[in-house]
């Protein structure tokens, strides 16, 4: 078990070297002008572009700056985002516990909802529930969050007025950044208690609604299936039947033995949809104008902020691979089945 | 395929994307281009207002932004919708067998590099890599496409590499190879038609997806341009009238609710489909 997740551990560098290494490669596209940026701190350095081109050298070989560019990594370095109007380490401080929190906020009923509906939905296999649980599940698997962001935002902003976009409204917004407001974790609903400011906190809570309804609909799907197909599969083993005709009450056996030996595939399935929540926000993030990890390398994107474009995205993706490493240890954790040498 | 026409949810999946099909094939006379018109796909607009008209019997879905005619543009999207799906689909697909063969049947170095390479692509999100690749090489629609080619890929090489490592050790192969078949011919008339059903369900079942990711880059302004028929780009395009106007707040109703339900029930159709594409030629799935 230690060896695996050493084993695991030891190939890390490899992914995030080959990852860097993609990115870099894409990066060739552009002009040595355009990727100056991303060795600027400030930016009065762009009025001397040429002195920026020289130091770094942008127009030698490829391997060259990629080395140069790795030390600069190292060290931290990750140039000036123009779109966020700050170097990309410090947006990364600023965007990220937006993004946490808004997939914390979603996490939770995912697991929830997904675990409990798809279990029933095998229990009451072809039944009205299940017929139910399964027009969610492809509905949400065929409706682009986009889509459906949009049409929320039409009824329950434009028609209700309920559940505005953003992050937090005006008053809020001059009470956060004001002298008196004690920053401790990032995370606003938190921070707001921790303030001991009711209003705030409500209203906080009122703009992640909308998109945390988002990221639930649309990711609950592969959930509800996999808990159905899994739990499916456990109820047509032997043991079931075994512990039924030793006259164990149905819920009993749901509950003890089918559920537990189900929840395998779900709990590796479950770090893995963190991540997914993390990639998913990326649009959500740019319908509700949630000032996130997702739309500030959406706007970075669209505005050829390449600093701003590597910074996020290398962000992604390191999570990502930390994501499927846990994954893994995970799977090897709670199956005893699978005890990778 | 007669089990595929008795499931009533598969059936409605067809259903659906047979329609689809049938609009884009008609899409000429359905929707006519304006005489002169150089490109067909590229929306006729009706004057230069920017808020969008109700649908009326001139323009039958309403008009959009900037006056372009929503029925027009839901039309051709179709063809589009089609264009970018089979695209994707069928050059990833190539891309997978062609790297994923390889790897699973050389072994060795050559595996180990393919696979690593597999790693890396899949370290990232999805729609993330795509948007960078996107941006850099300059939005479009054509490099959107490409761009998520790239992104899907290594799915269809893992799994064509992981079967292909099976079936290789069988006796037919050595059978071939003892009568002197070179590699090519064993690789490509032995071995890939023995594992090509999980291939196509996997392609089946990421249709949607692949619809949806091409969608969103035309959403986020990366993909197909401004007045282009494309429906994640028509979405985009209601995003400044969501609010409705004074008095009525469902005012421009139809500017989202029709490109965002053609997006929905193009992708639901191939969703379903795939399903049960996955049901008929997946033994372990039969009940």
């Amino acid at each position: 078990m230690g060896r695996f997740i050493l084993k695991r551990l030891a190939l890390l560098p490899f992914v995030l070297f080959g990852v860097t290494a993609l990115l870099f490669c894409v990066l060739q596209f552009l002009s040595p002008e355009m990727r100056a940026a991303l060795y600027v701190k400030d930016p009065r350095q762009l009025s001397s572009l040429e002195a920026v081109i020289d130091k770094y050298g942008l127009r030698k070989p490829v391997y060259v700056q990629y080395g140069v560019w790795l030390k600069q990594l190292a060290h931290g370095q990750l140039g000036y985002s123009e779109t966020a109007k700050m170097p990309v380490v410090d947006a990364i401080k600023e965007f990220f516990p937006a993004t946490f929190e808004l997939t914390c906020v979603s996490f939770l009923p995912i697991l929830l909802l997904g675990v409990y509906f798809g279990t029933l939905s095998a229990v009451y296999k072809d039944k009205l529930l299940d017929q139910l649980t399964r027009f969610i599940a492809i509905t949400g698997y065929s409706l682009p969050s986009f889509v459906l962001g949009l049409l929320l935002l039409m009824l329950f902003y434009g028609k209700f007025h309920w559940f505005p976009p953003g992050r937090y409204g005006l008053d809020t917004d001059l009470l956060v950044h004001g002298d008196s407001f004690r920053h401790v974790t990032g995370l606003l609903t938190l921070d707001t208690l921790l303030n001991g400011d009711w209003a705030a906190f409500l209203d906080v809570l009122k703009h992640l609604v909308l998109p945390a309804a988002t990221l639930i609909y649309i990711e609950l799907a592969l959930l509800l299936r996999i808990t159905r197909s899994s739990m499916l599969e456990e109820l047509g083993k032997d043991y079931v039947r075994t512990a039924k005709a030793k006259g164990l009450p149905g819920s009993m056996v749901v509950r003890k033995h089918a559920l537990r030996n189900a929840m395998i595939p779900v709990v590796t399935l479950s770090s893995l949809l963190f991540i997914m929540l993390l990639g998913g926000v990326v649009i959500t993030e740019t319908v509700f104008d949630f000032p996130g990890i997702g739309r500030w390398g959406v706007e970075a994107a669209q505005q050829l902020d390449i600093p701003g474009v590597l910074g996020s995205t290398l962000l992604a993706a390191g999570l990502f691979v930390l994501a499927n490493l846990a994954s893994d240890v995970l799977y090897a954790f709670v199956d005893p089945r699978i005890r990778l040498e | 395929m007669k089990k595929l026409l008795s499931n009533p949810s598969s059936l409605a999946g067809l259903a659906l994307i047979v329609f689809f099909a049938a609009v884009a094939v008609a899409a000429p006379f359905l929707a006519r281009p304006p005489k002169g018109a150089r490109n067909p796909y590229l929306i006729p607009q009706d004057g230069y207002s920017s808020e969008p008209a109700r649908p009326s019997a001139k323009h039958w879905f309403g008009t959009t932004e900037s006056q372009y005619d929503l029925y027009y543009g839901m039309v051709w999207g179709t063809r589009t919708a089609f264009e970018v799906a089979l695209f994707v689909v069928v050059t990833s697909l190539f891309i997978g067998i062609l790297l994923g063969g390889a790897a699973g049947f050389y072994g060795g170095w050559i595996d180990e590099i393919l696979m690593r390479g597999t790693d890396v692509v899949l370290a990232f999100p999805d729609l993330v890599l795509a948007v960078v690749i996107v941006s850099v090489t300059r939005p479009g629609l054509f490099n959107a496409m490409i761009s998520v080619m790239l992104v899907s890929w290594p799915s269809y090489a893992r799994l064509l590499r992981g079967d292909v490592l099976s079936i290789k050790e069988r006796d037919f192969v050595a059978a071939a190879r003892a009568l002197g078949a070179s590699d090519a011919r064993i690789l490509f008339r032995h071995i890939i038609p023995n594992c090509v059903y999980p291939l196509l369900v996997l392609a089946s079942l990421s249709m949607g997806r692949i619809v949806i990711t091409a969608a969103a880059l035309s959403y986020l302004g990366l993909g197909a341009p401004v007045g282009y028929a494309d429906w994640g780009q028509l979405i985009s395009l209601s995003r400044n009238w969501i609010m409705g106007g004074s008095g009525n707040s469902f005012q421009y109703w139809h500017t989202l609710l029709i490109p965002g339900a053609a997006i929905f029930l193009f992708v639901l159709g191939w969703n379903l489909l795939g399903d049960a594409v996955r049901d008929v030629l997946d033994p372990r799935q039969r009940s």
